[in-house]
């Protein structure tokens, strides 16, 4: 099974993020940068597959030069190549899965693999997006993917419960977050990953519109949290979360 | 090696002690318990070959990276690094002394992590004065016969083998020509891991008194092949020994320090944050200019050690610097969070425990002291 990941370049969850003071972006100093976690999920959910039926896992990325080191943790972590659609530009949802269905097009992947959305904008696009312009199915949000010669069948998180769906092959599949746990990258891993091939193309070379579709005005930060508040007794915590909180 | 790749091996390192590590260490530690899940988890990583060469199935990673992986590992805790320590100091010897038989034989499996290795050089009443050990080994048939007795042995119970020091000649003169080195696999022929011994800090990992009573060691792992090497062989691992003990109390300082400054911002006392009074300040500013210096030591001697030159005198400032350095800075850490440091809330009594080690393990910083010395002598002698 060919298996194609697309992989996104986010501030690590742990990094405290500032929003610049006009609101245009965050500030990056200092920002350490990882693979989206969902990414890493579907890399994760790629291997096994390839683990126990053989194949290939190529991993994609749209970004600048810098994205290499993302695109290198998912070689270390096993994955066969990756490309790298050189854009320097910041591009908008829309134009991502324009290109990844070029990529697609040319690849012939049997499975795309997405994370179901990427930490930074929360914008939950691509994937979808990607599903109609191949004209493949799609099944969102998966917690389990299990196949059976060239039909595949995903478990869903859905609003209140699970949805159990199955489909042909080739399709796309979004990753939600217990779908599985994702491995180290190991040192040997690393090593190895040095000597996969990592392709270039650039992104203007795939005669795609890339022309933003949207515009980010602004960022705010959130609020910052009220300092807490004691109480003395057990009456008036419940009156409290009752009247107050509203939350019992 | 480059130096992404470098970074890298450096990231996932750091990675693996932030999520994995990080979260369990002062319970793990508190409760004294061997962190076997941790263990196979730097199995899984690579980490028990890190510095075993490529051909013989390790990383092959240069002294400058494997100090900053001990320092990682050591951040989050320095226990970690005692695992990985003694087991790269025994690969050490086999590489650079073993035979090629004994290289084919140990090194990949090492590497992999299914051998591990320490080192038994100590005994109850010889530790700097190593030339005085009593452990010895007669030859008999195609075997030596080891006795005597081992202290201090990490690594002990919960690894496969130990390099363990023994004298072949108990009367050469010079002492030290009289002693060889073995790499001893554990049977039930022995040795025996008589007891664990209960420490201050660096706990969970096992540092125990190990008995030989009559162990047979088949000749061929005489490391070597030749008799009376021992000493010498021990001793040019002693760099990369105290490179790494180095390294670690950079990495518990760091800690120590991290702690420090997150908590002066968020402690308020006389109407503003802790860090915002002067002589908390004078403490930080301290305290980071000691942990750079230290960590600019321990790299120089590593560079020095990677470009094949001798860096006894720089190894052993990094050391003797590196320890005193880590344990003015956890103390100083203590300080600055006042009584929650003292307890064990906050992961800070924890470093202050671990210190003093780095100032006792790879030679005490007294030795340290005469080895700089001694050195100084023969470079200014006039
Ligand atoms: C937790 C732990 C783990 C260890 N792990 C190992 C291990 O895996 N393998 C192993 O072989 N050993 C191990 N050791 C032993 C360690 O290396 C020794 O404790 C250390 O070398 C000091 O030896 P000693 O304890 O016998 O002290 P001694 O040598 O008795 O020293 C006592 C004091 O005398 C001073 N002193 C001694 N000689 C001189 C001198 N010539 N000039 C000035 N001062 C001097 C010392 O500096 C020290 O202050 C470990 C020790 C500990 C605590």
């Amino acid at each position: 099974m060919k298996i194609l990941v697309p992989v996104k370049r986010v501030p690590d969850p742990a990094t405290t993020i500032r929003v610049l003071p006009d609101g245009s972006g965050i500030a990056t100093d200092n920002v350490k940068w990882v693979i989206n976690p969902f990414d890493e999920i579907a890399i994760e959910e790629a291997l096994r597959i390839k683990e126990k039926q053989g194949g290939e896992v190529v991993l994609v990325a749209v970004g600048q030069q810098t994205w290499q080191e993302q695109l290198r943790t998912g070689l270390a972590m096993g994955a066969d190549r990756a490309i790298l659609v050189r854009s320097e530009a910041a591009l908008d949802t829309l134009a991502i899965a324009r290109l990844l269905a070029k990529i697609a097009e040319e690849q012939k992947p049997d499975i795309i693999i997405l994370g179901k959305q990427a930490i930074d904008d929360d914008s939950n696009q691509v994937g979808q997006m990607l599903a109609e312009m191949l004209g493949w199915p799609q099944a969102t949000f998966a917690s389990k993917v299990e196949f059976q010669d060239r039909k595949c069948t995903v478990v869903r998180e859905v609003d209140g419960g699970l949805e159990t769906v199955a489909f042909d092959l080739p399709a796309i599949v979004t990753t939600d977050l217990r779908l599985n746990e994702p491995r180290y990258a190991s040192l040997p891993g690393i090593m190895k990953a040095r000597k996969k091939e990592l392709k270039e193309i650039p992104a203007d070379s795939l005669g795609v519109d890339l022309t933003p579709k949207l515009k980010i005005k602004k960022l705010d930060p959130p609020p910052k949290r009220q300092a807490g508040r004691k109480v003395a007794s057990v009456e008036e915590l419940v009156q409290v979360l009752h009247n107050e909180a509203k939350v019992i | 090696m480059d130096e992404v790749l470098d970074r890298d091996i450096i990231d996932a390192v750091r990675r693996f002690v932030d999520r994995d590590v990080i979260p369990v260490a002062s319970d793990l530690e508190h409760r004294d318990e061997y962190p076997h899940a941790l263990v196979a988890r730097m199995k899984e990583l690579g980490l028990f070959g890190a510095t075993i060469p490529a051909e013989h199935g390790g990383l092959g990673v240069g002294f400058g990276t494997y100090a900053r992986l001990m320092e990682e590992l050591s951040r989050g805790w320095m226990s970690l690094a005692g695992v990985i320590n003694s087991h790269l100091i025994m690969a050490y010897i086999i590489t650079h002394h073993g035979t090629a038989e004994q290289k084919a034989r140990f090194l990949p499996a090492m590497a992999r992590g299914e051998k591990r290795g320490g080192l038994a050089l100590t005994e109850p009443h010889a530790g700097s004065d190593v030339q005085s050990i009593r452990t010895v080994a007669k030859r008999a048939g195609e075997d030596y016969v080891l006795s005597g007795s081992k202290m201090f042995i990490t690594n002990a119970r919960h690894g496969t083998m130990l390099a363990v020091a023994a004298k072949t000649n108990p009367t050469a003169k010079p002492a030290y020509a009289g002693i060889s080195m073995f790499a001893v696999e554990k049977s039930e022929r022995g040795p025996t891991v008589s007891r664990n011994l209960k420490k201050l800090g660096y706990k969970g990992i096992d540092t125990c008194e190990v008995l030989f009573e009559d162990v047979p060691v088949p000749a061929a792992n005489l490391i070597g092949g030749a008799e009376g090497q021992g000493f010498k062989q021990v001793m040019s691992a002693l760099e990369v020994g105290r490179i790494n003990v180095a390294a670690r109390a950079v990495g518990v300082a760091q800690a120590a320090f991290e702690s420090a400054i997150r908590y002066s911002q968020q402690r308020v006392a006389f109407g503003k944050p802790i860090c915002q009074h002067q002589a908390v300040q004078l403490m930080l500013a301290d305290m980071a200019t000691r942990l750079e210096a230290a960590r600019l030591l321990v790299a120089n001697a590593a560079r020095k050690k990677d470009a094949g030159e001798r860096c006894d005198l720089e190894a052993g400032m990094a050391k003797l610097f590196a320890s005193e350095a880590c344990a003015k800075i956890s103390l100083d850490a203590m300080r600055v969070l006042g009584g929650y440091g003292f307890t064990v809330e906050f992961p800070v009594e924890r470093f202050y425990r671990d210190a003093p080690l780095m100032m006792i393990g790879e030679g005490t910083n007294e030795i340290q002291a005469l080895v700089i010395a001694r050195r100084l002598l023969e470079l200014h002698a006039i």
